[in-house]
């Protein structure tokens, strides 16, 4: 499945519009990580658990959003957009979300 | 005693995030401007439309994420600042470093489809520090996506 972020499939003709997709996921880190973070917030730098953690999310929420498209039938999720939001202590929301289409 | 301790641990993590802070800025800095002095061909683009799209062969949405940690130090003088009002530098120089390698990760995740170009560039960022369920020293992700594009080889 193509996944883009433009509005089109470049150099394909979009036939059909299936409508929206989303996929999300709400990731809690582990205390130790929690730690390690609490520690590198001494020197400052990339929180590369964070980063990992975040990373790994993300790319489960758009498999998700991916797997909704699988399901009616799509070739083509075009103009994803991604969102992180801190809902409550300890806990991020990862969400995805698109359009699905037929290509010609 | 016990305040002795307090601010002699205080000092030492104002020098410690001081000198550690500038000297992985300063680190991070130079791999920063290495690579993207290699990727200079690569296209960047955040316009919608792609030009030409007769010719694509591949596309592909590509995603660079990096969380940034503020030092001590900063966060130290984050606070005065706020005092007085005006522009946080500290805080400018960390944003920037967090958006330039966000996008080189993404230029590097574009290189792996073999793509010349990235279009669509879209930029988001987060306070996640909440997730520690206190308030502290700011923890930000900045993440930078848009959709690589390979070209066919001209016959």
């Amino acid at each position: 499945m193509i996944v883009v972020n433009t509005e089109e499939v470049p150099g394909r003709q979009i036939t059909q519009v299936l409508g929206l997709v989303q996929g999300n996921t709400i990731r809690a880190k582990h205390a130790g990580r929690d730690i390690m973070a609490g520690f590198k917030n001494l020197v400052g730098g990339e929180l590369k658990g964070y980063t990992e953690l975040l990373t790994e999310s993300r790319r489960q929420a758009t498999e998700r959003m991916m797997q909704q498209a699988q399901q009616l039938g799509a070739d083509a999720v075009v103009n994803v957009r991604f969102t992180t939001s801190a809902i409550t202590g300890g806990a991020a929301e990862l969400y995805a979300y698109g359009t699905a289409v037929k290509l010609g | 005693m016990g305040l002795v301790i307090a601010l002699v641990l205080t000092v030492l993590f104002l020098v410690g995030g001081l000198l550690f802070g500038r000297m992985n800025d300063r680190k991070h800095l130079a791999s920063i401007a290495r690579r993207e002095e290699r990727y200079r061909d690569i296209r960047l683009d955040n316009r919608k439309r792609v030009d030409m799209p007769e010719d694509v062969e591949v596309c592909a949405l590509v995603i660079g994420q990096y969380v940034s940690a503020s030092d001590y130090f900063k966060a130290f003088a984050t606070r005065l600042r706020a005092l007085v009002g005006g522009e946080m530098n500290s805080m400018i120089t960390l944003m920037e470093r967090a958006r330039r390698e966000a996008v080189l990760r993404m230029v590097e995740s574009a290189l792996k489809h073999g793509a010349t170009e990235v279009w669509n560039i879209r930029f988001e960022t987060s306070n996640i520090s909440q997730m520690n369920g206190k308030r502290g020293a700011a923890q930000v992700e900045i993440i930078a996506y848009g959709t690589a594009i390979k070209r066919k080889a001209v016959a």
